[in-house]
């Protein structure tokens, strides 16, 4: 950690991004109608994009402070340790 | 400010975007070997695009008063073609002597698969032999986090490899602490859509330190900003950071990264202002 770039107050924080918080929502909640309203909707329940979105949003109810990290987690693909490495060439 | 974009793929910028990129302080770049959008259909075809690595795009960018470093590999995509992969290799040592040469990158993971895995393997024989500096592609979106995984184990089965002289790049909030809690360097890429945006790089700044980080726009042949380093400047700004935090970040960070190699040579704005 570097001191010298300690997190904006919370207050300051919402106050200045309150309004980009709001549109990007906004964005979220246009894209669920446009697919709601596009024809062959009930297609999109069984892919599994959709229910990625539906648990991004529960993230974002939660309380953690990394919300972000979360996210990505979600969205990514899981990792096998078991996974077999080259041989390095010495 | 000074600053350093240190993954751009200028041969897909046009000269203006030199001109501007100067205007906003960049001192000095370094162009990772990369995609071109399209699988190439031989070695030779890598040749002349190593040729244009460190000939061609040095003489552009010293136009502007901007040093232009290179890295040489064959990318994580076209790397699926192993036999293909070997001819490239084998040519990068005819190629490693050029004075804007700072190592071997971006090497990496497309997929994460077995032949990916092979010839980044077959990079770091290369890079050991010689005693290269390494800079890491990780994959995009859904791979990341897994290929971040598998190149942290590759990494670190191959106790050639010195953390301090290998930089992982586009890491995010799931990836950043692969790398810096086991020794590497790590960049940020500031890339709409698909990586970072400037605010969320900072987020991380704020939550990892500004050891061993740097940032960097990879502006390429889609849709990407070169000035995306400036954005990243102005985003601490209006966070009030301290300049000499924001310094460290795009300027002081990749500059100690890049002296670890032989052939780096200082910015001509920094050799000027010792006169
Ligand atoms: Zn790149």
């Amino acid at each position: 950690m570097d001191p010298r770039v300690k997190a904006v107050a919370a207050p300051k924080v919402l106050e200045q991004s309150f309004l980009e918080a709001r549109s990007k929502l906004l964005d979220i909640a246009a894209i669920l109608d446009r697919i709601t309203r596009g024809d062959a909707a009930e297609l999109v329940h069984q892919d599994v994009k959709i229910s990625r979105i539906i648990e991004a949003l529960k993230i974002l109810q939660g309380s953690s402070a990394h919300k972000a990290e979360q996210i990505q987690k979600l969205f990514s693909l899981p990792y096998d340790a078991n996974w077999e490495i080259p041989t390095p060439r010495y | 400010m000074q600053y350093i974009d240190p993954h751009i793929h200028m041969i897909s910028r046009v000269t203006d975007d030199y001109h501007r990129m100067a205007q906003c302080g960049c001192v000095a770049i370094s162009e990772p070997a990369f995609w071109a959008g399209f699988d190439r259909g031989s070695a030779e075809g890598f040749r002349d695009y190593f040729h244009h690595l460190v000939e061609v795009e040095p003489k552009r960018a010293a136009l502007f008063g901007i040093r232009h470093f290179s890295w040489l590999c064959i990318n994580a995509k076209e790397a699926e073609n192993v036999s293909l992969s070997r001819d490239v290799i084998a040519m990068i040592p005819e190629f490693l002597q050029r004075p804007n040469v700072l190592g071997i990158g971006e090497i990496g993971l497309n997929k994460n698969t077995k032949n990916e895995a092979t010839i980044f393997q077959e990079h770091m024989d290369l890079a050991a032999k010689t005693d290269e500096l390494i800079l890491i592609h990780t994959p995009h979106l859904e791979d990341k986090y897994k290929g971040t995984r598998m190149i942290v184990d590759m990494l670190k089965n191959d106790t050639r490899v010195k953390p301090h002289r290998v930089c992982i790049d586009h890491v995010e909030e799931h990836t950043v602490k692969l790398a810096l809690d086991n020794g590497f360097w790590c960049g940020m890429t500031l890339y709409p859509t698909t990586k970072c945006t400037p605010a969320r790089a900072v987020d991380i700044i704020e939550m990892v330190g500004t050891e061993k980080i740097m940032a960097n726009s990879a502006g390429d042949w889609g849709k990407s900003d070169p000035l995306a380093v400036p954005e990243l400047i102005l985003e601490m700004r209006r966070r009030g950071h301290p300049e000499t935090a924001i310094q460290k970040v795009v300027f002081e960070n990749p500059l100690e990264f890049f002296r670890q190699s032989a052939r780096w040579q200082e910015p001509f704005a920094l050799l000027n202002f010792s006169k």
